[in-house]
């Protein structure tokens, strides 16, 4: 009964240790259609504070203002593009985490394919010169055969 | 022969884009706003806080706007070379203090009252001036940081530079050095003065 008591009273202490992660928590269970919107959203929009990290991830301060900016724009029944774009406005592109396809970031996208065929076509051309090379080789002449027979039978008897 | 020099300039252009790629700094995103109109606030100013400023008010002159607090660190390390400028240079400077309470990190937020922690911003925001010395024309108070997310903030101390007809200009990520003020902030200022 003791040890009840003081479990609960610390889930009760942890829960009031993390007022943010309550308060979402309450939020998530009020709407979860918005919630789940705002989930999808937030995965694809960068937290610029921690770079490496999704807003959904983030914890930082900021990533917190912006999902309950978001939070807003929802319920004032605003669109994903136009919540993507409220977010690119302010933030520009690297807010995103799939970044458009446009004049500057065609390195970005195109560089893998371009790698890939630079790859390919290395390969296809030494395939090919290695199979000219091997069409190309003469066979041996008698007296060449003759000799070649004599270097490993020496070889053998060795 | 002709195969081992393809392959150490491989290596030497491999090395050369590493070396720039690390040379790089990754909090210098490009703003979207530079070349837009200011976003539009009306916040309360920390001297007088029944008095209201935004960029309309700038109309017509060129002017910095810095975001600070007292809890950012890196404030304090730009903050002489701001108060140097204040001194030597005739261009306004605004302050916009951002989340200056719920910044910190230290307050549970959830039990303060919206009165309470405007009242405990203004004060820690006036200390903060009094104690390091005040380069700001004037400071305005953004509590929520929400005129912060409209001008785009990630990291404070972030500066704008706004033209006359009122569009930013530069913006610069991070304390100001003198080096920073000296080559890029001042040249700017002259040409958009001019």
């Amino acid at each position: 009964m003791m040890l009840r008591t003081l479990v609960f009273a610390f889930f009760i202490g942890s829960t009031a240790a993390f007022p943010v992660m309550a308060e979402e928590a309450a939020l998530l269970a009020a709407d979860p259609v918005a919630e789940k919107r705002l989930q999808e959203l937030s995965t694809e929009l960068r937290c610029l504070v921690c770079q490496n990290q999704t807003i959904a991830d983030s914890n930082a301060e900021l990533a917190q203002d912006l999902r309950k900016e978001i939070r807003g724009m929802i319920k004032e029944g605003k669109s994903n593009p136009e919540i993507i774009d409220f977010m690119v406005v302010r933030y520009g592109d690297f807010v995103l985490y799939r970044p458009p396809v446009k004049g500057i970031t065609l390195l970005l996208w195109g560089g893998p394919v371009g790698l890939m065929l630079l790859g390919l076509y290395i390969l296809l051309r030494y395939l090919r010169r290695r199979a000219t090379r091997i069409a190309a080789d003469q066979p041996l002449s008698a007296d060449e055969a003759s000799r070649a027979e004599a270097l490993l039978k020496e070889i053998n008897i060795k | 022969m002709n195969r081992y020099f393809w392959i150490l300039g491989a290596f030497a252009a491999l090395v050369a884009l590493l070396a720039i790629g690390l040379n790089l700094n990754p909090r210098d995103v490009p703003s979207p706003l530079v070349g837009k109109p200011a976003p539009a606030f009306n916040l309360a100013i920390l001297s007088t806080p029944e008095k209201t400023l935004g960029p309309k008010d700038m109309q017509g002159k060129v002017w910095l706007l810095n975001v600070w607090a007292s809890w950012c660190v890196s404030c304090r390390q730009e903050h002489p070379v701001l108060v140097e400028f204040s001194k030597k240079v005739n261009v306004p400077l605004l302050g916009l203090n951002y989340k200056e309470v719920r910044g910190d990190g230290g307050f549970d937020m959830s039990k303060m009252p919206a009165d309470e922690e405007k009242k405990l911003a203004f004060q820690r925001a006036d200390q903060w001036l009094k104690q390091h010395g005040n380069p700001y024309t004037l400071t305005v108070m953004d509590l929520d940081g929400r005129v912060g997310i409209d001008y785009g903030v990630y990291g404070v101390p972030e500066t704008y530079v706004i033209d006359k007809a009122g569009v930013i200009r530069m913006k610069h990520t991070g304390p100001i050095t003198r080096d920073v003020l000296g080559q890029k902030i001042m040249p700017l200022l002259a040409e958009l003065n001019k």
